[in-house]
């Protein structure tokens, strides 16, 4: 792509800010490969591509964290250097990653105003009523009505967001970079977010808006850029294209979405039968069977108990009363007895608990699989190794082999190895808690393909998500959950979207 | 010509994993520091000489490759001296007591691994830090030992007994021999058994390993138990080869310990480490201050010698594995 193609529309003004042939090499990487791209006044450009294609490293060239090896900066048309986060600050960038960088235990005034305290008239101390008063204003702006001397740590996912775009307004921000801002909101949340940005784009502020849902791609961008492998693809407008035809540059290859399943006729056996159960974590009364050959889903609103329900199962919580049945017999304890039984968590955040971040693949791959290959007790290394070669293989783990840090591989293919130690251990139970969180397409429905593959050989899975779309497409039916209970269960043909919303309502 | 094609399909040669490099840079560092000695010291390539840095580094091994397996979880064990302190003299007592090495032994090894389960205990059950926990344990087994031995010395003990400590066999100390089993025990069961496997799980992400169902509570108890057991065994050595026990013996023991497993390699957030990597920690140690004495260092000198050797070693040990990532 030259950068004549840049030019979506002929006519368009000066970009605000635009970047030309930027590469960045990181040894056996290239992680930018001549990439071009601007950022016009006032609009929502869309950041587009799998992961390790390349958006993460854009964002850190743009806001000074990487130096880009080769390539141009222009702001307003003029040439600038972008060599430190400071300089990207001078020129009003600002990101919003999604780990927030707000200090927990300060409140909000304290946050939006760190480092850049008013002074007071003792020298050392700082004039409180007037940070107070500037962020009220900076909060209002935004149109954010909270008490601005409220400790971060008690706020939620959202509100700490608004506290950083505060934040970034305080700054002058003038191009705003968001990671993936809607992946841990409601929908009710995200509402109050695209209104924001509807409001900050009025002022004239960009937004640069890195997304794996579709959906807002075409209700929020004013242009796509779409990345693969380090490269520019393309950049469009959402008018022009459809999703499917986004998503073949994304992947580069055709990808059904529609995820498709071999629905047996009759389920098998009943694996699992919850009766009764409640915990101290807030579920309570909880009656649900799983059989074998199905996919059973477990819906409702990001709180309502979901993953509680998986942790009771598979032991990580104590349970305060009812009943867990597996494969027929009576189950209490903790999760190295459910996993021996047979059942699999796959966990929500497979960082902090599926994974050993720092320890190869292999080792992660077999970890839960040891006493099964090595029931002596004696462990083989080379044992080891042909298991895990065999996993990367049926799985198509994306490494360089077994011996690879697991913590340098993509979402997608980490998600995979979280999956293979189980499929290693011989489970017959998968409890999938949002399996997809964070992963690009092309892993998305391979992953898909690999748990339809493991119902129709007999096991079963319960599967937690928000995404309802893929609830829809790929679960037999589904219980749906609200305040810790179970609000009701749809069979297959009942499973649409508004269904499962309706009943994950609060009714207050 | 095959060979040539079945290169070509070969997976790419493995290349040598992070710890075995590790290891043999510090191997490489207590050869360097041998070569430097023998140049210095006449007397240092003497064959009593060596016999005497490997007694003594194996005193500090035993303790420390107990320790090891504690640090590997992420845990540490601060009580391992005081525990020797105690077991020493518990021990000591039987055998004047009831005339048999053999009971004594056993009561040793049962105390210092009893105490070993009491601080696995409060770090699973009770779920305190392993720092805390163990900490308050040294108090508590010096406070035990102190009231126990009310200033008394125990000594004189039976000859057989003291072979232990200092007796040959063809020609080496009998320490060097129970060295190489428990250096050779220790590595087994921490590269070649599945409970060795999920020490070092636990060690990288305790969550992850208890959600990949391992039970992380009762191979902490393990590891624990293990290391009061290996501090039981360091007091009879002790015993056999001071012939005397007293209240206090177990104070100058648990820094080194601690040293060798830093100096080994062994990371103290857990999951990064070797026994192999602390029994050349412990020779490192021993072979600088075998090497202050013999060219006449006071021995004063020796705990700032000693610090400056484990920030060294743990900054070197950093910086060679960011570069490997």
């Amino acid at each position: 792509m030259s950068t004549a193609a840049l030019a979506v529309e002929p006519a368009a003004p000066t970009p605000l800010l635009e970047l030309r042939g930027i590469s960045k090499e990181f040894p056996g990487v290239k992680a930018l490969d001549d990439v071009s791209f601007a950022v016009f006044p006032g609009e929502v450009h869309m950041l587009l591509g799998e992961n390790g294609a390349g958006k993460s490293s854009l964002m850190k060239v743009l806001c000074g964290a990487y130096r880009a090896d080769a390539g141009e900066f222009y702001y307003g048309g003029k040439t600038v250097a972008i060599n430190s986060a400071a300089d990207a600050q001078k020129l009003g960038i600002a990101v919003i990653f999604q780990e927030f960088s707000l200090v927990p235990h300060l409140d909000i005034a304290q946050n939006i105003f760190l480092g850049r305290e008013p002074k007071g008239r003792i020298p050392g101390t700082i004039d409180r009523r007037k940070i107070l008063a500037d962020a009220a204003r900076v909060l209002g702006t935004i149109g954010f009505d909270i008490d601005p001397s409220t400790i971060v740590d008690k706020l939620g996912v959202a509100q700490q967001q608004m506290v950083e775009i505060a934040k970034a307004i305080s700054q002058n921000a003038r191009i705003l970079v968001m990671d993936e801002p809607t992946a841990a909101l409601s929908d009710r949340e995200t509402e109050l977010l695209f209104a924001l940005i509807a409001r900050l784009k009025a002022d004239g502020v960009s937004i640069v808006y890195i997304s794996h849902r579709m959906a807002e791609v075409f209700a929020l961008g004013d242009r796509i850029t779409v990345l693969r492998d380090g490269r520019r693809i393309d950049g469009v407008r959402p008018a022009d294209v459809t999703p499917d035809q986004l998503v073949r540059m994304m992947v580069g290859r055709n990808v059904d979405m529609t995820y498709p399943r071999n629905f047996a006729d009759k389920p098998g056996e009943v694996l699992l039968e919850v009766k009764g159960l409640s915990a101290t974590t807030g579920i309570s009364d909880i009656s649900i069977e799983v059989r074998r050959g199905e996919i059973v889903g477990l819906c409702g609103l990001v709180g309502s108990g979901r993953s509680e329900v998986a942790r009771a199962i598979f032991g990580a919580d104590p349970v305060s009363s009812g009943e867990i049945i597996f494969d027929g017999k009576p189950m209490s304890g903790e999760p190295d007895l459910a996993a021996r039984r047979g059942i699999a968590l796959i966990p929500e955040s497979r960082k902090s608990e599926g994974l050993a971040l720092l320890r190869s693949v292999g080792d992660n791959l077999v970890v839960s699989a040891l006493r099964k290959l090595f029931p002596s007790g004696l462990f083989d290394q080379r044992r080891a190794q042909r298991t895990s070669d065999g996993l990367i293989r049926q799985l198509r783990i994306a490494t360089p082999g077994a011996r690879q840090t697991v913590g340098l591989l993509s979402g997608g293919n980490q998600q995979k190895v979280v999956i293979g130690k189980w499929l290693a251990a011989g489970s017959k139970l998968f409890i999938f808690d949002e399996p997809t969180r964070g992963i690009d397409i092309g892993a998305k429905s391979e992953i898909f393909a690999l748990i339809d593959r493991l119902v129709a050989e007999g096991a079963a899975a319960l599967m937690i998500s928000s995404e309802q779309v893929e609830i829809c497409h790929v679960c037999d039916r589904a219980y749906v959950m609200r305040e810790g209970r179970i609000a009701g269960h749809l069979a297959r043909n009942e499973l649409t979207e508004e269904n499962i919303v309706r009943l994950g309502m609060h009714h207050a | 010509m095959t060979d040539i094609s079945k290169d070509a399909i070969a997976p790419p040669r493995s290349f040598l994993s992070q710890d075995a490099i590790q290891v043999f840079y510090r191997l490489l560092a207590a050869l360097l520091i041998c070569a430097v000695l023998a140049v210095l010291s006449d007397s240092f390539l003497s064959l009593g000489n060596i016999l005497n840095v490997l007694r003594q580094a194996s005193l500090t091994f035993f303790i420390a490759s107990g320790l090891t397996l504690v640090v590997l979880t992420a845990g540490l064990d601060l009580s391992v001296g005081a525990n020797v302190a105690l077991s020493a003299c518990i021990a000591g007592t039987v055998i004047h007591k009831t005339g048999s090495p053999a009971l004594g032994i056993l009561t040793g090894l049962a105390c210092g691994g009893i105490v070993g389960l009491l601080n696995g205990v409060m770090v699973t059950a009770l779920r305190i830090p392993s720092f805390i926990a163990t900490y308050g344990m040294l108090w508590v087994l010096n406070g035990l030992t102190y009231w126990y031995m009310a200033g008394e010395t125990l000594h004189g003990f039976p000859a057989g007994f003291r072979q232990i400590g200092s007796g040959y066999l063809f020609g080496l100390p009998i320490p060097v021999y129970l060295l190489l089993v428990f250096l050779g025990i220790g590595t087994l069961f921490a590269q070649r058994t599945i409970w060795g496997q999920e020490i070092y799980a636990i060690g990288a992400n305790p969550v992850a390993a208890r959600l990949s169902g391992i039970p992380v509570a009762r191979r902490l108890l393990l590891v624990y138990a293990v290391s009061g057991t290996m501090a039981g065994l360091a007091s009879i050595i002790f015993l056999s080869r001071l012939n005397s026990a007293e209240a206090d013996i177990g104070e100058s023991l648990t820094l080194p310990a601690i040293a060798a497993v830093l100096i080994g390699g062994t990371s103290l957030f857990g999951g990064v480490g070797t026994v192999f990597g602390t029994f050349i920690g412990a020779l490192i140690l021993t072979l600088v201050l075998n090497g202050m004495n013999l060219l006449s260092v006071s021995a004063n000198w020796q705990p700032l010698v000693t610090g400056i050797i484990v920030i060294l070693a743990v900054w070197l040990d950093m910086k060679t594995r960011r570069r490997a990532q």
